[in-house]
């Protein structure tokens, strides 16, 4: 008897190929500025460290973590009451204002942060009328004094609030209405419910929104840089560029990614706990209490201020800016160079992500998803500290191929580190863990009972991709280019830092323009940056929906 | 040699001595197993007992270990190799259905008939719908569908090629017990009007009885027995598998002849020999129907407990020796709890396991027994 069709690739044990060697090369890729600016910190000494102790090392310190605290405090005191009101009230625009809500996430923080300086100037509409009515002086001062800790914390926490609103408000729905039923039922008030239930079962949720704030928060560049605000982001560049001290920067650099390293830590342990406090099986209808005359008037206002405040308001100046004052300059060439960068590096950043996946499911082996959780680090590693972590590797690789190719007679030049590419390979690094993750949950729900029906009736693995996974892929593929893209239109350190010589993008000219002062000016750009921005919220929006409508 | 190739011929699923690992352990040692054609066959046992892994194996998801694995005669798998699970003419019902979310129902049936000839594709899918009762809802997409109605579409999805083997990984699993029973119930059917061979893997033996032509009772990778459900249930072959598929005690008793054993019930007599030397201790394995209330009964013990089901009540009674026994009693019998009530064996086959200890005596010949008396 011949065995017909046999193979000897038995299933059992599989043999590494293309897919898994092209996650482990993209691990070692987003390693490898982890990977230099420690090694940096190790082997070499910086002929200025001394002096940066001395002088810088614990202001930035200091205000890193002042910076950090505030903004936890702002996120918490925004997000928790905005998601509560719209979990359990029922008032009047509250289905409207739940994703109204989330349309902060579409500014960056610089944006906002050159908005309102450009708005509360000295001479501005706000402050001159202001003067006119003769508002107290302690009204007047905090706003003239925005380029300030406080200032940067409002900013930041006027754009990242919505982390801890979605991720609290999804805490709150999920919670099963029974486990409310049964603290009724003991006789607990609503409050007490409220306090003794709701808020400690939802707890580890509202910590994991509030810790991805405060990564939001070490990462920036642009808001800091601005309001004059020295932290570990500033220090960096201004240890790289203006002391020309590579191994001090690096070393800034390891401090940075040690806090970083504990907030990913902290943020992954309460993640745990998520899952372990949220009940998907069960969700009931609750008891939603209607709100009537003033309290839903103060509902609505709640919910409605940080709307107004981190999106509303901005971008109708903007929008006059733009109309009225700002000169168009070169636009459309920026808008084309932002957008033909951001398209290559999502598609580029989501096919290595595709391969990632894959490798993950057709190779399972606890190994490669060791592989797949440093990938995932990738989301919190500043933009500052990916440009660095690249430059110093490559430049010294430039230096090395030019001094080779001079002996050929070639002129030497920065062959990879003035480059698209490495810009690409940055953004690669920074964003492939936001790609993944939207892939690997996209891939989850795509049983592997389905590869094996596939299978069964008579499909080869390559026409199970075709037929199964592609057609129930597409929309997470394609979510995850759109989230990519929008990411990539937005990073500021990263593009500034690497970008080709004489290359500028949208948001490289809106930080140039604000650093000439030439806040009007900005605002076109920015406008673009914030409407391209707007589609992922809208569709994160659209699949929260889903979620609870399921 | 012939004889065997005959054998294998005729039968549907030949397991030889297969040995499987899962996770670098041991899950199947050396299961022999044959189904015939047409028959309805059934892996009961505990989850982990490797059931799951018996049946990846089959369908050609598991590298095997050791032993062959062949389906009407034709080898599928040997340690070495292995037929590609789209060729092997194996069908697979899911426990998490597995339906493809963006096919529509006559999609999903028609996915293992590409290479039919188009007009014959579209009679076997009616052919099937009809035979599922889910005619006009050929255009719904899966999750328009109930869970029962789902688990038939993934039933005659896997069924359409007509493969030569069905194996079905738990699919009622997910849904509610009544729809459980009257779906294992309406699936046989379904397959025995298709004149198919199956094999159903799960852990409750309601749904085992419900479904199978043949049941075997599987423990830590082994077959411990395969036979019908008539004699797992009244002549198993070990205590495990008594208890595994119904209610029942376990009385002390000796050996008292070759056919008869002392008991606290009185002599029970055997109807074959148990090959026990006399006085060797021995376990009497009692379903609660084995035994019934009888007033004029010189057996006696005390009622602790009484469970009214109507038409009968199941008494709970407690021998001096401290042993509780179910017992079924007419439903006007109405006795006080406490009371002392008579007992009765209506025994069909007596249940006899040897004690679960070492034979300490060293002229004792007997290889099955297990503790003879000092």
């Amino acid at each position: 008897m011949a065995i017909a069709h046999v193979s000897r690739v038995t299933f059992g044990r599989r043999r590494p190929n293309g897919f898994v060697i092209t996650a482990i090369g993209a691990a070692l890729c987003v390693a490898l500025p982890v990977l230099v600016v420690l090694g940096f910190m190790l082997f070499s000494t910086s002929e200025s460290w001394s002096h940066l102790v001395e002088t810088v090392l614990w202001r930035y310190i200091l205000h890193s973590v002042l910076l950090s605290v505030t903004v936890a405090i702002g996120v918490v005191m925004i997000g928790v009451p905005a998601a509560w009101l719209i979990s359990f009230y029922a008032f009047p625009g509250r289905r409207l204002l739940s994703w109204l809500l989330l349309l902060p996430m579409a500014y960056p923080a610089y944006i906002l942060a050159y908005t309102y300086t450009g708005l509360l100037d000295y001479s501005g509409p706000v402050l001159t009328w202001m003067r006119n009515i003769d508002a107290p002086t302690w009204v007047m001062w905090p706003l003239l004094e925005i380029r300030s800790i406080p200032g940067a914390a409002v900013m930041l926490s006027l754009v990242l609030y919505p982390y801890v609103y979605l991720l609290a408000r999804a805490a709150f729905l999920e919670q099963a209405a029974n486990v409310m039923e049964a603290g009724y039922s003991l006789g607990q008030t609503r409050s007490q419910v409220f306090l003794r239930v709701v808020i400690p079962m939802a707890r580890p949720a509202i910590v994991a929104g509030t810790l991805l704030a405060v990564m939001e928060t070490l990462a920036d560049y642009g808001t800091v840089e601005f309001f004059g605000v020295q932290t570990f982001t500033t220090g960096i560049v201004r240890t790289f560029y203006g002391l020309r001290d590579t191994a001090g920067a690096a070393q800034l650099a390891s401090i940075l990614l040690g806090f970083v390293a504990l907030l990913v830590i902290l943020e992954r342990l309460s993640r745990r706990k998520i899952q372990y406090y949220s009940d998907q099986n069960r969700r009931l209808s609750r008891l939603a209490v209607t709100l009537t005359g003033w309290r839903a008037i103060f509902a609505m206002v709640l919910c409605a201020a940080p709307m107004m405040l981190g999106f509303a308001l901005p971008t109708a100046v903007l929008g006059y800016w733009t109309l009225f004052y700002a000169e168009g300059g070169a636009l459309w060439s920026l808008t084309l160079n932002s957008f033909v960068l951001a398209g290559i590096a999502s598609l580029v950043v989501v096919g290595v992500a595709l391969v990632i996946a894959y490798a993950n499911r057709l190779y399972p082996a606890p190994w490669l998803s060791n592989v797949t959780t440093v990938i995932g680090l990738g989301y919190a590693l500043p933009g500052v500290v990916v440009a660095i972590g690249v430059l110093i590797p490559f430049g010294a690789l430039d230096q090395w191929l030019s001094r080779g190719l001079m002996a050929f007679g070639v002129e030497p030049r920065l062959w990879i580190s003035g480059s698209i590419g490495l810009l690409i390979f940055a953004y690669t690094v920074r964003f492939l863990a936001v790609a993944n993750g939207n892939l690997v949950s996209g891939l989850s729900r795509i049983r592997p009972s389905l590869d094996h029906s596939g299978r069964l009736l008579g499909r080869t693995q390559s026409q199970v991709l075709r037929q199964i996974h592609v057609p129930l892929m597409r929309g997470s593929v394609l979510t995850a280019i759109l989230i990519c893209f929008v990411d990539v239109l937005k990073e500021l350190p990263a593009t500034l830092i690497l970008r080709p010589f004489d290359f500028n993008t949208l948001a490289v000219r809106v930080y140039d323009l604000a650093g000439d002062e030439r806040l009007i000016d900005a605002a076109p750009a920015s406008l673009m940056i914030i409407a391209v921005g707007l589609l992922p919220v809208i569709l994160l929006n659209r699949s929260v929906h889903a979620a609870n409508h399921d | 040699m012939p004889q065997i190739m005959t054998e294998s011929v005729m039968d549907a699923l030949t397991l030889r001595d297969l040995t499987l690992s899962y996770a670098g352990d041991a899950v199947v040692h050396g299961v022999d197993l044959a189904l015939k054609h047409r028959e309805l066959g059934c892996l009961l046992g505990p989850s982990g007992c490797g059931k799951s892994t018996l049946l990846r194996a089959i369908a050609g998801f598991q590298a095997l270990d050791d032993g062959e694995i062949l389906l009407a005669g034709e080898t599928l798998s040997t340690p070495n190799a292995m037929v590609l699970p789209e060729h092997r003419g194996v069908g697979m019902v899911f426990q998490d259905v597995a339906l493809f979310p963006h096919l529509t129902v006559s999609d999903n049936i028609a996915f293992g008939l590409t290479d039919w000839p188009k007009p014959e594709a579209r009679t076997r899918i009616s052919e099937l719908l009809d035979l599922i009762g889910l005619q006009g809802l050929d255009a719904r997409y899966p999750h328009e569908l109930s869970g029962g109605q789902q688990q038939r579409v993934a039933l005659a999805r896997a069924m359409a090629p007509k493969p030569k083997l069905l194996l079905l990984d738990e699919p009622f699993s997910g849904l509610d017990t009544e729809l459980r029973g009257r779906l294992a119930s309406e699936v046989r059917a379904i397959l025995k009007a298709d004149g198919i061979s199956a094999l159903l893997v799960t852990h409750d033996q309601r749904e085992a009885f419900d479904f199978a032509d043949r049941i075997a009772v599987m423990r830590a990778g082994r077959i411990e027995q395969f036979d019908t459900a008539y004699q797992i249930y009244h002549e198993p072959v070990s205590e495990f598998v008594a208890h595994f598929v119904g209610p029942g005690e376990v009385i002390d008793a000796s050996v008292s002849g070759i056919r008869s054993v002392s008991s606290p019930l009185g002599e029970l007599a055997s109807d074959s020999d148990f090959g026990l030397p006399v006085g060797c201790p021995v376990h009497v394995f009692l379903r609660p129907d084995d035994l019934i209330h009888d007033d004029h009964s010189p057996y006696r013990g005390r009622l602790i407990a009484k469970h009214f089901r109507g038409a009968h009540h199941v008494y709970e009674v407690q021998l001096e020796s401290g042993v509780v026994l179910g017992c079924l009693a007419p439903s006007h019998h109405n006795h006080e709890l406490g009371e002392n009530v008579g007992l009765r064996l209506e025994l069909e086959h007596l249940v006899v396991f040897p004690v679960k200890r070492l034979c300490l005596r060293e002229d004792c010949v007997n290889a099955r027994c297990t503790g003879c008396p000092a």
